[in-house]
């Protein structure tokens, strides 16, 4: 495989995690306030049969998207107006919309299965596209494409450079010491679930409308993603940079399968398609360790240096989930 | 506690006009005959005896493994990976099918083999869900939709592998087990076999009599509502988190041993059919009560079973079922939610 190649293939793999990143940032947010929106398989694929609707319909790219990113806030909403104020279980909600979701599309999309429609068309940056290497790799994609790039830089710098930032941190962690400090959790709440959702819904646009542009129902292939997008926001530790790494990385996977698979002619392309999946297991396993009791018990029983390598170095991968992730909060 | 019943009630029922009234305007949305819709629906449910015994066919395995997920439900897991361990139960029970026939051993026996194959196929798996969650720290939502992806590139292996049928690989699965071996079903055309029929109700009697009636239930139950005081008034909270995953395990398996010997007579690789998700949304749809289990199992397998006239008659897409349960199930948990507020605003004024 010539470099040329290779680099036209990486940038292939860059391009489909876009939508990954906006979902796994999206989801990032919404639980740095405290709330899990486990619809998001559902709602990737009902956003992504409702923007190439939308599109189909206006004839407009940009309509198209922002009706991706008006369903994704929808979902969500139902999903904070049952965890906020109903203060049912949002696992439970979650799980229903993303059943729910899913077969709505299928239902409503049947009408347009198959009809070819636009599709973003790629928008190489003067000057920067000839950088060598970065420039093939980097700059020439869509608009959508750059898009996650600077959403991840964005919602890194909102995050740890604000002070809504600092706000939105303290919801997830101890919402009794941000309500004390004059936020309103319950409202702050609702805005960054529904905010969340808004930007996970464009990842439908984006695969709709570009990575696997128009709507095949079943066959689409997207049925899966939106429980990716969660597995990688926890993986990146709720952070948008190590998240883009996450999803870089799977998307790096999957692309290693399709071009691996001549090489291995008795393995059918379904199997290597899931590799993602028992790796993504793994690294839960690896980021998660660290907190579990008996690894504790069992590195104090081992001799000082292997002991003091192997505290570090899963202190470095740990993750620890947002404190009140998942907890209603009740003014006293 | 102390609210009415028939408040509960009056918002039950408006939570299935709700649901109703959300499936006739996406109907009315792709510009369908809403009522002749729903009535075909109705028709291929129950309309004549062989649609009436293929509804019973779905309901078998869906009750099977809703049974299950009551008993990791009632220890406050979420076992979504339910769908790998029916598709682990398949590929066990067509293993052990495989290796029986033609053998030493009776046909009658070689079933019962094969259903304590799917059975241990399916606890295995579960094991494995629940071993990531008290050992590694793996929320079981995350491993267990991991292992069901594990379970379908596996299943999709040996069809397309180990197990392929002679000259071509297909879709359409492995080659149908001699007939000897197929579970023995009313008629020659039917699909309904009586022991798997027997098998699921056994399994919902098991979990309801366990949960209901025995010590082992009520230490279930008091790990699921406060793991902490529970290993603090010392049960082992995760043997038994494992053992209700197992048990869970078990009877998806078991659903998934009926599947191939009693339905396909083969192992095809969608062999789940989704009813392990189906299976949570009962569970929750019934509050987790093993009572309710069956009639509400029977009336979302009827739906799947009907909503299979939609693409023949109206050319729709039969996921309208999907989107009348999921209709249903949201505005019960929504409307529960309301009813507490509610009610607690009018006791407390809080």
């Amino acid at each position: 495989m010539s470099g040329e190649i290779l680099l036209v293939g990486l940038a292939g793999v860059l391009a489909s995690a876009g939508p990954i990143v906006f979902a796994a940032v999206g989801e990032a947010i919404t639980e740095r306030a405290g709330i899990t929106n486990l619809s998001m398989n559902g709602l990737i694929l009902l956003s992504a049969m409702g923007s190439f609707a939308a599109t189909l319909a206006t004839g407009s790219i940009a309509l198209g998207i922002l009706a991706g990113a008006a369903i994704g806030a929808a979902v969500s909403a139902i999903v904070a107006l049952s965890s906020i104020t109903l203060k049912q279980s949002q696992v439970a909600v979650g799980f229903i919309l993303a059943m729910l979701c899913r077969d709505l599309s299928y239902f409503l999309g049947n009408p347009i299965m198959g009809q070819p429609g636009p599709r973003l068309v790629q928008a190489p940056l003067p000057y920067l596209k000839d950088i060598p290497i970065a420039g093939p790799l980097l700059f020439r994609q869509d608009l959508m494409t750059y898009m996650s790039y600077l959403l991840v830089i964005l919602a890194w710098l909102y995050m740890n450079k604000t002070r809504p930032g600092l706000v939105l941190r303290g919801l997830g962690e101890r919402p009794a010491a941000a309500y004390a400090r004059g936020a309103d959790v319950h409202r702050l709440r609702y805005l960054y679930t529904i905010a969340g959702g808004a930007l996970a819904g464009i990842a439908g646009p984006m695969y709709s409308l570009s990575i696997k542009a128009g709507w095949k129902g079943t066959i689409t292939g997207l049925d899966g993603m939106g429980w990716i997008a969660l597995a990688i926001t926890i993986f990146g530790g709720w952070s948008p940079i190590k998240i883009a790494f996450g999803a870089w990385f799977f998307a790096l996977l999957q692309w290693l399968g399709i071009v691996l698979q001549p090489a291995m002619p008795s393995v059918p392309s379904q199997v290597l398609q899931v590799a993602p999946f028992p790796l993504m297991i793994l690294t839960l396993l690896f980021v998660n360790m660290g907190n579990a009791e008996w690894v504790e018990s069992m590195l104090a029983r081992l001799p000082e240096k292997p002991r003091r390598a192997l505290a570090k170095f899963l202190r470095a991968v740990n993750v620890k989930p947002p404190a009140a992730l998942g907890t209603p909060f009740e003014k006293d | 506690m102390s609210e009415s019943r028939p408040i509960k009630a009056l918002f039950q029922v408006g939570a299935v006009v709700l649901a109703l009234g959300i499936t006739v305007l996406v109907l009315l949305a792709t510009g369908a005959p809403p009522f002749a819709a729903l009535g075909s629906i109705a028709k291929g449910a129950v309309g004549n005896l062989n649609v009436a015994s293929d509804v019973v066919v779905a309901w078998v395995p869906l009750l099977l493994v809703t049974a299950g997920l009551l008993a990791t439900f009632t220890v406050g897991l979420w076992n979504i990976g339910i769908e790998g361990q029916i598709t682990l139960g398949a590929i066990f029970a067509t293993w052990a099918l495989r290796s029986f026939e033609g053998g030493a051993v009776s046909p009658g026996l070689a079933l019962v083999l094969a259903f304590a194959a799917g059975a241990a196929g399916g606890a295995v798996w579960a094991m494995l869900v629940g071993a990531l969650k008290t050992f590694g720290g793996v929320n079981e939502i995350f491993g267990g939709l991991g292992l069901n992806y594990v379970a379908t590139a596996l299943n999709i292996w040996l069809i397309f592998g180990p197990w392929k049928r002679p000259g071509v690989a297909s879709m359409s699965g492995t080659v149908p087990f001699d007939k000897a071996y197929w579970l023995p079903t009313v008629s020659e055309q039917s699909r309904l076999a009586p022991a798997a029929v027997a098998v699921a109700i056994a399994g919902i009697a098991l979990i309801f009599a366990l949960v209901q009636g025995t010590y082992f239930g009520l230490r279930l139950k008091a790990v699921g509502k406060n793991p902490k005081a529970a290993y603090l008034l010392g049960i082992p909270t995760w043997q038994y988190m494992i053992v209700s995953f197992a048990i869970c395990g078990a009877l998806a398996g078991l659903a998934g041993a009926i599947q191939v010997s009693a339905v396909y007579h083969r192992l095809i690789p969608s062999i789940s059919s989704g009813y392990g998700y189906l299976g949570l949304m009962v569970a929750m749809l019934v509050n987790y009560s093993a009572a309710l289990a069956a009639p509400v199992a029977l009336f979302f397998a009827a739906l799947n079973v009907g909503s299979i006239q939609l693409p023949i008659i109206h050319k729709l897409d039969s996921s309208l079922s999907g989107v009348l349960q999921g209709t249903l199930v949201l505005f019960v948990i929504l409307g529960d939610g309301l009813r507490k507020r509610l009610m607690g605003k009018g006791r407390s004024g809080s």
